[in-house]
């Protein structure tokens, strides 16, 4: 039974990894595919793809859109949350049900919606029309962290502080922010990544100014190369640097 | 005025951003959808009215349905097969690895989600294509002489999302089998319960809120995921985010798009009416 056990959790990770070694392993490939065999160790698809103008714009658009968007979702987020725990509201069930609600719909519908809206509206596509959408996902996310996070404990701080005179800016500026800083900061990164790999919003919203998986999408139509790998193992190597940078320095519990 | 209504009109102004911008640009942009699904095209152009023939036609007319059908058959597919490996995965990670190792036990599992999305599905291409690992593998070992078609299949599809789903519900299965008190299992043995029955009649239904909380959100995504089905089961056979796209591509009947977005997020809904008694999304 024990060596049932470690038996299947190898061939899990096994699952786990195997394309994402391959993908690895051959954008090393010195040749035209990356597939099997492997002819021999080489950068030149790296060099290839840092000298590409288009991927490079795609990788700048998509960091730019994240951020923004990250950073407007967290703030309206924070705000609203921050509504909802504190003040009594009539119809707040029904709010927090309508804050919430993006999160259960698919993303290709959302993107259809915005899409119908900005035709009848007139409005032209850009990356700014995909950041709306891409507020949109992720707001619901921010504020389900930020309302989760907030108990007792900050509830009495900022009465306190209150009591003390202080506006209510300055209440959640200097006290409730502070206090949720690892929720709020695990909100942003949690955004950031969402927003960064979205595909098929950025796809349908935007026109000329694409993002980086719109980007490699495009690649894909040319067929199997090593670029593409290429570009996927950079993307895997930021993301996972950043997910080990987080665990070190938020979510390290004080043993 | 009152210190009462002054901490309302507080709160409606810090809830104002958030509102309004759900209200924008996902209420209003959902009715506009709903709208046009009722309207219908006369050659190029979209004629506004109210005509049910676009949910008429993605009911009847087979080449629709066929796609609704192929969706809701992958996505259970997919569903029943993650759960079913993911379970004694979370059950191994939370039961037989040390406890100091766990954390990291489920980060390299889960390390995979931080690929991208589009090329994690390129890359299962790479393993499966005509020229790929697997094909060129067993093919060195002489167990087959020519390729298997693993790739443009559904098989594929059903693969590509297994690797992605098996690591979100060994999560929330995970999250569920750590707060189970050991004292659970130990009454039952006491009761008199062999091993199988302590599992089957205590340990499995105990874990249901994780499982069922993983299950609609696999359900969820699964469903209206354009992106695995188009790169890994190509068109050989649509599913309905892909018939979706294809409306609104190739042909610009965006009225059709809309019906059929329609149906989605009606099927998501009856999925969510399903399990929102185990639902606990807000422990996700």
């Amino acid at each position: 039974m024990r060596l049932l056990s470690w038996a299947y959790l190898a061939a899990a990770y096994a699952f786990v990894f195997l394309p994402v070694v391959v993908l690895v392993v051959f954008s090393f490939q010195d040749g035209r595919l990356p597939v099997p065999p492997f002819q021999g160790f080489s950068l030149q698809w790296y060099d290839k793809i840092l000298g590409n103008g288009a991927l490079m714009t795609a990788l700048w658009h998509s960091a730019l859109v994240a951020f923004v968007s990250s950073a407007l979702a967290l703030v309206m987020g924070f705000l609203a949350a921050h509504a909802l725990a504190r003040v009594r509201l009539p119809g707040s069930v029904l709010l927090r049900g309508l804050l919430i609600a993006p999160m259960t719909v698919s993303y290709l519908i959302i993107a259809l919606g915005l899409l119908t809206t900005f035709n009848q509206a007139g409005i032209s596509l850009s990356l700014w029309t995909a950041g709306i959408g891409h507020v949109v996902i992720n707001l619901p996310l921010c504020f389900a962290i930020a309302y989760a996070a907030m108990g007792d404990h900050q509830k009495n701080a900022e009465r306190a502080a209150r009591d003390l005179g202080a506006t209510e800016a300055q209440v959640l500026w200097h006290v409730s922010a502070p206090m949720l800083a690892p929720a709020l900061a695990a909100a942003f990164f949690l955004s950031v990544t969402f927003s960064w790999d979205e595909f098929i919003i950025a796809f349908l919203l935007t026109r000329f100014d694409v993002t980086l998986p719109v980007e490699i999408w495009s690649m894909l139509r040319s067929g199997l190369s090593p670029a593409t790998n290429a570009v996927g193992s950079l993307v895997f190597l930021v993301s996972v640097s950043a997910v080990v940078l987080m665990e070190i320095f938020l979510f390290r519990r004080p043993k | 005025m009152s210190l009462h209504a002054a901490e309302r009109k507080l709160g409606w102004g810090l809830l104002a951003p958030a509102l309004l911008w759900t209200l924008a640009f996902f209420v209003l942009p959902f009715l506009a959808m709903l709208a046009l699904s009722f309207a219908h095209m006369e050659g190029r152009a979209i004629v506004q009215g109210f005509d049910p023939g676009n949910y008429i036609r993605a009911f009847t007319d087979w080449s629709q349905l066929k796609a609704l059908i192929n969706s809701v058959e992958i996505t259970v597919t997919v569903t029943v097969i993650s759960v079913v490996l993911a379970w004694p995965l979370a059950a191994i990670i939370a039961w037989r690895v040390p406890q100091r190792f766990q954390r990291l036990a489920l980060l390299m599992a889960v390390l995979p989600f931080w690929t991208s999305y589009v090329v994690r599905s390129y890359s299962w291409l790479l393993v499966l294509g005509k020229n790929g690992v697997i094909n060129k593998a067993l093919m060195g070992t002489g167990l087959i002489s020519e390729p298997l078609a693993l790739a443009s299949t559904r098989t594929a599809t059903v693969i590509g999302f297994v690797h992605f789903f098996v690591m979100l519900l060994t999560l929330t299965i995970y999250a569920n089998l750590i707060q189970l008190s050991p004292n659970y299992a130990r009454a039952a043995q006491d009761l008199g319960a062999g091993d199988w029955a302590t599992f089957v009649h205590v340990i499995l239904p105990l874990t249901l809120p994780g499982v069922i909380t993983g299950a609609f959100v696999t359900f969820v995504l699964c469903i209206g995921d354009y992106i695995t089905p188009q790169i890994l089961g190509g068109n050989a056979e649509l599913t309905l985010p892909q018939l979706i796209m294809l409306q609104m591509g190739r042909s610009g009947n965006f009225p059709m798009a809309s019906a059929l977005s329609v149906v989605l997020m009606a099927v998501v809904t009856l999925a969510y009416a399903a399990c929102s008694r185990w639902l606990r999304l807000d422990r996700l």
